[in-house]
C-alpha cells in the first residue's frame, strides 16, 4: 500500500492541496498533480538544474526534494512569471533577444534561478553571475548568450540599460 | 518516485530518536542531497527514512553566553555563508561552504549532513577540524559532546549510534578569537565538483604581526578521514612570519598525511598539493591577520 500524505502549499500564488505519495519528488508533484511541465526532469540527481523551482524565494532542485516537504511552503515555477494577459516576463524577453534559447530544455531552470538572482535587487559582476548560474547545465552549451541575457535583464531592472 | 520503503517525519528531536529506535533499519534524512541521490543510484534503494528536515528548531547560528558559536545542523550552506556571526568570527567557514556544488545544492545541503556523512572531501570538514569544533550529539541517553577529531572513524563512518542525532556544532571562543583563516579547495572545475584535496589554515599573530603565535591546519582527502597535521603546526608555532617558516610548514605537513591514488588524482599529485596548498593558505591567512609574508 502506498503511503499517502496531504500536502497543502501555495503554488504560483494559489493555495492548493492534494494527497501525495511520500515517495514522490517535488518534481513529480508539480508535473503530475499540477501539470507544471516547465519543471524538467534532466538528471534527477541534483546535477543539471533543469528542475529548479523557488521554495520560499530560494532556488532548489525539485528532483532532490521530497514532495511532502512542500507542505506549508510557497512554491513558484516558471509559469508564475506569466503576466495576467498571458504575456511573457522581461527575463524571457531578454533570453529571446540574446538568442539564449536553443533546444530550450534547460531554459525554465535558468529563468527560475534568474528570478531568484534579480529578486535580491543587487548588481552583480559577470563573474558573480557565472557563479550564481553554475548550478545549471545547458546541453546545447549556449552559456555565453544565457549570461548575456541575464546581465541584460539585471541592468534593465536596475535602470542601467 | 524514489525507491523509498517508508518515510517517518519527525516533529521534534525526541520524536526523531523514538522513530529511529522503533525502526532499526531507517536512515536519517536532513536536506537529502546525499541520501536521495544514493537512493536513486540504488545504494539506499528500498530503505526507510526518518526525516528531520521539518525541524526548524535545528536551523540557524547563535552565540552561547560564554561566546561559543552554536551552529545548528540543519543550517544550509547558503545560510551559513550569509550569517553575520559566521562572517564576524569564522568567515573562512562561510567561504568554504560557498564552494559546495552549485547554488541550488547550497540551498538544500546542510552542514550536519556534510559532517555526518563522514566524507573526507566534504567542504566544511577541514575548516571545522582546523577550529577544533565540538560535535553535540543527542540520543536516548541524553546529550554528549565529542571533539571533531574523534568524530570520524573511517571513510563514511562517524561515531553516531543508530539512535543518535547531531544537534549542534560548537566553536569555542578560545578557538576563534584572534584567529583568521583561509580555505583552498583544489578541484578540476570551479563549480559542481568534488575536491581533489582541501586545506584550511588559520593563524593568530603576535601584536607586532612578526611572530606566528598559533597556527592550525587541516585537510580533506589527505587520508580516509579529514585530519590535522601536527608536524606542520609545530613548524609554524612561535616562529617568525617569514618565507622560511611558510616553506617549513608546507614540507612538515607532508609527514603526517596519507593520501591515496584515485581516479581523480594520484597519491604523488595529492602529496604535492598537500605541501603547496599549505603554503598558499598559510600565506593568505597571515595576510588576513595583517601580517606580511
Ligand atoms: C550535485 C551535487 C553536488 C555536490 N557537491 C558537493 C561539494 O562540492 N562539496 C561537498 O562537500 N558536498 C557536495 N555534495 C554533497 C552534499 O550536498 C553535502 O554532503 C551535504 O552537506 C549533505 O547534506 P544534506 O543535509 O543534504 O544530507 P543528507 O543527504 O540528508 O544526509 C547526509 C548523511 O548525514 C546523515 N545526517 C544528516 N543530518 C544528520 C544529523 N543531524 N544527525 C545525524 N545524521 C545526520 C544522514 O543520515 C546521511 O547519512 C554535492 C551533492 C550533490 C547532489
Ligand atoms: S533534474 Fe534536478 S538537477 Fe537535474
Ligand atoms: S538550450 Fe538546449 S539544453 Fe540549454
Amino acid at each position: 500500500m502506498a503511503q499517502m500524505q496531504l500536502v497543502k502549499c501555495t503554488v504560483n500564488g494559489e493555495y492548493r492541496e492534494t494527497m501525495v505519495d511520500v515517495r514522490a519528488s517535488l518534481t513529480d508533484m508539480l508535473r503530475n498533480d499540477y501539470s507544471l511541465t516547465s519543471v524538467k526532469k534532466g538528471c534527477e540527481v541534483g546535477e543539471c538544474g533543469a528542475c529548479t523551482v523557488l521554495v520560499d524565494g530560494e532556488a532548489f532542485n525539485s528532483c532532490i526534494y521530497l514532495a511532502v516537504w512542500a507542505d506549508g511552503k510557497n512554491i513558484r515555477t516558471l509559469e508564475s512569471l506569466m503576466g495576467a494577459d498571458g504575456a511573457i516576463s522581461d527575463i524571457q524577453q531578454a533570453f529571446i533577444d540574446e538568442t539564449a534559447v536553443q533546444c530550450g530544455f534547460c531554459i525554465p531552470g535558468f529563468i527560475v534561478t534568474t528570478a531568484e538572482i534579480l529578486e535580491t535587487g543587487k548588481e552583480y559582476t559577470r563573474d558573480e553571475l557565472r557563479k550564481l548560474l553554475s548550478g545549471h547545465l545547458c546541453r546545447c552549451t549556449g552559456y555565453e548568450n544565457i549570461l548575456n541575457a541575464v546581465e541584460k535583464v539585471m541592468k534593465q531592472r536596475l535602470g542601467k540599460a | 518516485m524514489y525507491d523509498l520503503k517508508a518515510l517517518y517525519e519527525a516533529n521534534s528531536v525526541q520524536n526523531a530518536i523514538e522513530l529511529l529506535s522503533a525502526h532499526p533499519e531507517a536512515k536519517i534524512i536532513a536536506g537529502g542531497s546525499d541520501v536521495l541521490v544514493q537512493m536513486r543510484e540504488g545504494r539506499l534503494a528500498g530503505k526507510e527514512l526518518v526525516s528531520i528536515f521539518k525541524l526548524d528548531e535545528l536551523r540557524g547560528v547563535s552565540m552561547d553566553g560564554d561566546g561559543t558559536l552554536r551552529i545548528l545542523p540543519l543550517t544550509s550552506f547558503s545560510h551559513i555563508t550569509r550569517d553575520p556571526l559566521i562572517q564576524a568570527h569564522i568567515n573562512v567557514l562561510g567561504e568554504a561552504v560557498d564552494m559546495v556544488g552549485g547554488p541550488q545544492i547550497r540551498n538544500i545541503g546542510t552542514i550536519g549532513g556534510n559532517t555526518c556523512n563522514g566524507v573526507t572531501s566534504a567542504d566544511s570538514a577541514a575548516t571545522l577540524h582546523a577550529y577544533d569544533a565540538i560535535m553535540e550529539i543527542t540520543g536516548p541517553a541524553g546529550v554528549r559532546r565529542v571533539p571533531i577529531r574523534e568524530f570520524y572513524i573511517s571513510a563514511g563512518k562517524v561515531v553516531l549510534s543508530h539512535e543518535e542525532l547531531l544537534t549542534a556544532i560548537l566553536i569555542s571562543k578560545e578557538s576563534y578569537e584572534g584567529y583568521k583563516g583561509h580555505y583552498i579547495k583544489y578541484a578540476m572545475r570551479n563549480a559542481m565538483d568534488i575536491a581533489t584535496l582541501t586545506c584550511s589554515v588559520n593563524v593568530k599573530l603576535s601584536a607586532d604581526k612578526k611572530t606566528i603565535e598559533d597556527a592550525r591546519i587541516a585537510y580533506g582527502v589527505a587520508g580516509p578521514v579529514p585530519m590535522r597535521t601536527p608536524s606542520a603546526e609545530a613548524a609554524a608555532k612561535g616562529k617568525p612570519v617569514s618565507a622560511e617558516t611558510i616553506e617549513a610548514f608546507g614540507e612538515a605537513a607532508k609527514l603526517d598525511v596519507n593520501p591515496r591514488t584515485s581516479w581523480r588524482a594520484t597519491k604523488d599529485f595529492r602529496l604535492h598539493l598537500v605541501g603547496e596548498l599549505a603554503k598558499r593558505a598559510l600565506k593568505e591567512a597571515i595576510k588576513l591577520n595583517g601580517g606580511e609574508a
